[in-house]
């Protein structure tokens, strides 16, 4: 892993304000920051760790530890509300027994909250594994979590 | 000769399957011997059709939608390469009622041409903004921007051209062009269609307003939401340096402009412009405290433009065709055409480009059709979720920057929400007030304080007490909020929570069941 982190920080170290691009290209590789490439950064950067650290934790986006197998992003904001968006949320949060930025006890799916993805004019929408769906009814929720439980 | 058939690649159309139904049409002809060439375009923002398809005709494109997958083979059967009837058929995509209305600028383009073709794009009218500007001084291009009377569309509706023309006045060895493209806002998804479905457009305005102002080098700050936009407007910018329209050598000109994508990290404030540059610097997106503007110390501490995508993509429209041709559109102070876009609880949501002056029981009622589920329309928030919620006794407010004010909304981005009388407004102010706790940079104590004791006020009304007095204190919570915070978060988070308290005040007084 030290040796992957060390290629991206040399591959991206030249760019002007390099961080976020280092950290989001560690989480396309990892899924996630690992905790021991916070130092690996701080020093390739030239940065403190408070530094790193204090960026990482800013955004929503970078996390410390990888998703479950599948990850389910749920849009909370107005527009999916408008849809009964919230009926989504609870649906999720039930049926996969978590509360918003947890992962189901058999690793399938992390549930996170999103603030809008931008399909707003299909609402109600989520976002699973990098793919959107519009109009999501909880028919299609279901099957979605059947599906994510199912394949490995 | 084989048949040009449409289908979108915009994330709306996606959502709903237009992946699917694309192979599934490409399978199909093949299997049936159908000669098809299947081109992918953007979205023309009609989304309750979508996945819209579209099949060229000499009559022009006839469009049928929404399709699902299970339709793919009764369009077949009913013939629909030689755009022959069928229930899904839409008719005559460019003269559908939705569209021929509309004055469409900004979006002329999308939901026309493949989004990232050169070829597409010059064929019709792309680059001829560039053309224009290449032979003119940079000052004089500064002076056409500000003669069109353009003004930011993110929000803030900041004249571009004074804009550009600080940024122009000051001299440094450096300076730069971004693109602010964290379009945040609920209700708004007008950045991310044109990113999407006419990227070009957004690469030539930056352009310009490198050559305008004397930059060398744009950004476009990306939220990480929008992955298909981010993969489009790659594959332009690799097309447009590919053919010499970015690069050290602009068409010959002996000018450089480069160009690239940074990507967000799920971070609302980061649409605050110097949030935004923090962010793009590589740091915590903090509020900067202005003065100094960004146009005079901005990205690195040197001069740079911040303007929206729909600012920056409609400065071509604006070099091709004029100041005046833009000016003449509008009312009052705002001036061109604003893109609109209907969303929540609307029978027919969409993108609705129209000179400035259109009513907003117009925009809810003819072109969104009343609402989705039936019930009458009960409130509408207007400009994301900072933006105030108007009753129905409103809705002849008319749709420009001044007549909006006038009524304490703003038109922000130009997203509409509309909700139906199932909603209730305090909550939708609970969540306003939890929306910027979640997304306080945390910077300043109003928004970061204010926003978590909002909430805390709210629920303390949800479950009685001496409901008038926690109003009384929720409304001085706002004067605190409004007066004190650094930026819009904070200073503006007050606009939905004071307007639901004003004209929906029985939402917060009645009892709620316990729990």
């Amino acid at each position: 892993m030290n040796e992957r982190i060390d290629s991206i920080i040399a591959r991206l170290a030249a760019e002007p304000g390099p961080l976020l691009l280092v950290l989001h290209a560690i989480q396309d590789e990892f899924g996630c920051i690992p905790d021991d490439a916070v130092p690996q950064v701080a020093h390739g950067l030239n940065l403190s760790r408070a530094e790193v650290h204090g960026v990482m934790s800013f955004y929503h986006y970078f996390r410390h530890s990888p998703p479950g197998r599948h990850l389910l992003r749920i849009c909370r904001a107005e527009s999916c509300q408008a849809m009964n968006g919230a009926a989504l949320e609870r649906q999720a949060q039930r049926s996969l027994d978590v509360s918003f930025n947890e992962t189901s006890s058999d690793g399938a799916v992390t549930l996170e909250p999103v603030y809008c993805l931008g399909a707003c004019a299909c609402s109600p929408a989520l976002m699973l594994d990098g793919e959107l769906h519009g109009r999501v009814t909880p028919a299609r929720l279901d099957e979605l979590l059947a599906q994510c439980r199912s394949r490995s | 000769m084989s048949t040009v058939v449409y289908v979108p690649r915009d994330a709306g159309a996606l959502a709903l399957g237009a992946e699917n139904v694309a192979a599934a049409i490409a399978a199909q002809a093949q299997q049936s011997g159908a000669q098809l060439s299947l081109r992918r375009n953007g979205s023309r923002g009609l989304y309750w059709l979508e996945p819209l398809v579209e099949v060229e005709t000499p009559q022009g494109r006839v469009a049928y939608g929404p399709v699902c997958l299970k339709d793919v083979a009764s369009l077949f059967a009913a013939d629909f390469l030689s755009g022959k009837p069928h229930p899904l058929c839409v008719g005559p995509v460019a003269q559908h009622p939705y569209l021929v209305r509309q004055a469409r600028v900004t979006f002329v383009r999308v939901g026309i041409i493949e989004p990232a073709s050169i070829s597409d794009y010059r064929a019709h009218g792309g680059y001829q903004g560039l053309s224009r500007a290449l032979a003119m001084k940079p000052a004089e291009i500064v002076q056409t921007v500000t003669d069109s009377g353009l003004r930011g569309r993110g929000g803030a509706a900041f004249p571009t051209g004074i804009k550009w023309k600080t940024v122009f006045d000051a001299a440094a060895a450096q300076k730069y062009i971004t693109c602010n493209a964290d379009e945040g806002d609920s209700g708004t998804y007008a950045d991310r269609m044109l990113m999407e479905g006419d990227p070009l457009m957004l690469i030539e305005g930056m352009t310009i307003a490198g050559l305008a102002v004397g930059a060398t080098q744009g950004y476009i700050y990306l939220r990480e939401e929008y992955p298909h936009a981010h993969k489009v407007l790659n594959e332009a910018i690799a097309q447009a340096y590919r053919q010499h329209y970015l690069g050290a050598d602009v068409q010959g000109s002996g000018k450089r402009f480069d160009l690239e994508v940074r990507l967000g990290a799920g971070a609302y404030i980061c649409g605050e412009e110097t949030s935004m540059l923090e962010s793009l610097e590589g740091r915590r997106g903090e509020v900067r405290v202005r003065p100094p503007l960004p146009a005079i110390k901005g990205l690195f501490g040197m001069p740079t433009v911040v303007n929206n995508v729909i600012s920056l993509a409609t400065v071509p429209a604006i070099l091709k065709d004029g100041a005046a041709h833009y000016r003449d559109l509008g009312v009052g102070k705002s001036r061109g055409t604003l893109p609109l876009q209907l969303a929540g609880n609307l029978k027919r949501p969409g993108l609705v480009e129209l000179a400035f002056g259109v009513s907003l029981r117009e925009l809810l009622y003819e072109y969104g059709g009343g609402s989705a589920s039936g019930r009458p329309l009960r409130a509408v928030q207007i400009g994301g979720p900072l933006g105030a919620y108007l009753p129905e006794s409103q809705f002849d407010t008319l749709i420009d920057y001044e007549a909006l004010s006038a009524v304490g909304a703003l038109l922000g981005h130009g997203g509409i929400v509309a909700f139906d009388d199932s909603v209730d407004m305090a909550h939708m102010a609970r969540y306003a007030l939890e929306f910027c706790a979640t997304e306080s940079c945390g910077k300043c104590t109003p928004c970061r304080i204010g926003s978590t004791r909002g909430v805390e006020l709210i629920d303390r009304m949800f479950k009685g007490g001496d409901r008038e007095a926690q109003l009384l204190r929720l409304e001085s919570l706002c004067d605190t909020m409004a007066e004190g915070s650094l930026c819009g978060l904070g200073s503006m988070t007050p606009f939905p929570v004071r307007s639901a308290v004003k004209y929906f005040r029985a939402d917060f007084l009645k009892s709620r069941p316990a729990g």
